[in-house]
């Protein structure tokens, strides 16, 4: 009971198909048998092959898309479609040009009945913990990438949601930026005690990120390999990466992905 | 660490700035100066060129003979009350058609379906001179300013039309499933997202709107009518009045560029978010 209670976000035997491309096409099967669950302020990583279904989980996940068996439930509630209580978050920022930082994290907001000023006020507390005051009268044109990721990472961050998805958020970064960010969104979810799924295709940074790590194999996907990560500084990912244990993990996760046999990317 | 090592460089070129803003004046200048001493070479040229060569003034009248002209028309043929019905026909047919167009356009971006359906069409519509339609639009409505509208409209409806329906067509369905995801209604997502981000595209449809309109409402006053710019263009040429043709050709100029200068102004207070490649500023680091 305890237990359940605990179990922030929870999928049991997930499929989803999609109808094959020409008429008479057998249907593509994304994912199949997908059954985990994410508690209450855990870090949790995805890292598989690309085509290995992740977007479609990020999509079941946000309510964007139904399964085709199986249950999605957050908070013991089957998501039956778009569902405030999930933030996400993708390799693009997805910030609207034509509004500064400041209105684009209050966008999320927008869909509530909410006054103006509290908008104002939960848009400008999460710019303070991303330490993007300065930058809240700017538009998306004049601040740098990892500015541009942080801000929608506020954004995210100011619909205070039970679970925040994360999709690739750090892939379109250069190598430093990503590093810096990494540490600074760590902290930040550290901070609020956040539950987070990660979705990468970066072993070092699952490792580096996360409390535990699902493998999920292609075609069609499914979880092959649960791994606790145990580290400590879950908010210091750069400390952790250093470990001799982290890099044990990433060589695992290598053999277990076989990228050392495949020929193809 | 990089800016130590650019340090001494920056200060090396900021000397070499400050020479250049001082010699900057005329720099700033020179263009200005170069177009208007253009303009001065072919007001002169043609003014004495033409005598000198023997074209007779019913072909190519003088400079001077245009300022006579128009001077003329202002007294004698109520220029103005023909240049405020060219100009407010021509906005009241640039805004009637911008607005058709526009809601077409969403209305068609929204269903996909009814634009698949139309889309042969709005494209047979879009090929079509519209203003050859002008003649059959007096047959239908006689001589007054519905034909000289509708043709205008027609003109203006299918750049904006087109250019709005590009816009949803290469709308950002991630930034539509971000409103989803936040359980946006439909009407709140096209209010925040769409129309938005069809507005560079909006734009553009309008600025050439505003050039198309003048013609729509010309070839209208052409083909029939007692008023208007075009009306004097056809009226000139019945007299062999070369002078009044060129005039009308050139208040009719006049009236374009005013409308285009304010669609650009409208333009760049709506679109101010869109970077322009000189005035960034450079990203600072994260």
């Amino acid at each position: 009971m305890l237990n359940r209670t605990t179990q922030v976000l929870q999928l049991q035997d997930v499929a989803r198909r999609f109808p094959g491309r020409t008429a008479g096409a057998p249907p593509f099967t994304a994912v199949r048998n997908l059954s985990f669950d994410v508690r209450q302020g855990e870090f949790v990583s995805i890292v598989g092959p690309s085509g290995c279904g992740k977007s479609t989980l990020l999509n079941l996940v946000a309510g964007l898309d139904r399964p085709s068996e199986g249950t999605v439930s957050l908070r013991g509630i089957e998501v039956n479609g778009p569902n405030s209580s999930v933030g996400f978050m993708l390799q693009k920022d997805l910030l609207l040009p034509w509004r500064t930082v400041l209105h684009n994290v209050e966008f999320g907001l927008e869909a509530r009945s909410m006054s103006a000023a509290e908008r104002r006020e939960r848009a400008l507390r999460e710019l303070k913990r991303c330490r993007l005051t300065d930058f809240a009268d700017r538009y998306p044109y004049q601040i740098s990438g990892g500015q541009r990721q942080r801000a929608a990472l506020a954004r995210t961050l100011a619909i205070d949601p039970d679970v925040v998805l994360l999709d690739e958020p750090f892939s379109a970064l250069d190598a430093q930026t990503k590093l810096v960010l990494q540490k600074s969104f760590a902290e930040t979810i550290a901070g609020s005690g956040l539950t987070t799924l990660l979705i990468t295709h970066d072993l070092s940074e699952a490792v580096a990120m996360s409390d535990r790590i699902l493998v999920m194999s292609d075609g069609p996907g499914r979880i092959v390999e649960e791994i606790d990560v145990g580290l400590p500084d879950r908010n210091n990912p750069i400390a952790r990466v250093a470990t001799q244990r982290a890099s044990e993990i990433v060589k695992h996760l290598f053999h277990a992905l076989h990228i050392d046999n495949r020929l193809d990317a | 660490m990089s800016n130590e090592a650019t340090g001494p460089a920056n200060r090396d070129r900021l000397p070499l700035r400050a020479v250049m803003a001082r010699g900057g004046w005329w720099r700033g200048a020179a263009v200005p100066l170069a177009s208007l001493a253009l303009a001065v070479v072919v007001l002169v040229a043609w003014q004495y060129l033409p005598p000198m060569l023997g074209v007779p003034k019913y072909i190519i009248p003088r400079v001077s003979d245009l300022w006579g002209e128009m001077v003329r028309m202002w007294f004698q043929e109520n220029l103005l009350k023909h240049f405020i019905s060219t100009a407010s026909m021509s906005i009241l047919g640039f805004v009637l058609g911008g607005l058709l167009g526009a809601v077409f356009g969403y209305a068609l971006g929204l269903l996909p379906t009814w634009e698949k359906v139309l889309s042969p069409y709005i494209l047979a519509l879009q090929i079509a001179p519209k203003v050859a339609f002008a003649p059959l639009f007096i047959l239908w409505f006689g001589y007054n300013a519905w034909p000289k509208l509708i043709v205008t409209i027609l003109v203006v409806f299918f750049p904006i039309l087109v250019n709005v329906l590009q816009a949803m067509r290469i709308m950002d369905r991630d930034l539509v499933n971000l409103a989803r995801a936040y359980n946006m209604s439909k009407t709140k997502i096209f209010l925040k997202i769409m129309l938005p981000f069809s507005m560079p595209n909006l734009m553009a449809g309008l600025r050439i709107g505003a050039t198309l309109a003048v013609i729509g409402i010309t070839v209208g006053e052409l083909v029939g009518g007692e008023i208007g710019l075009g009306y004097l263009i056809s009226f000139g040429q019945g007299q062999a009045n070369t002078a009044m043709v060129f005039d009308a050709i050139g208040l009719l100029t006049v009236i374009g560029i005013v409308m285009y200068w304010a669609v650009t102004s409208i333009e760049t207070r709506v679109l101010h978010y869109v970077p322009k490649a000189l005035d960034a500023p450079p990203p600072s680091q994260p």
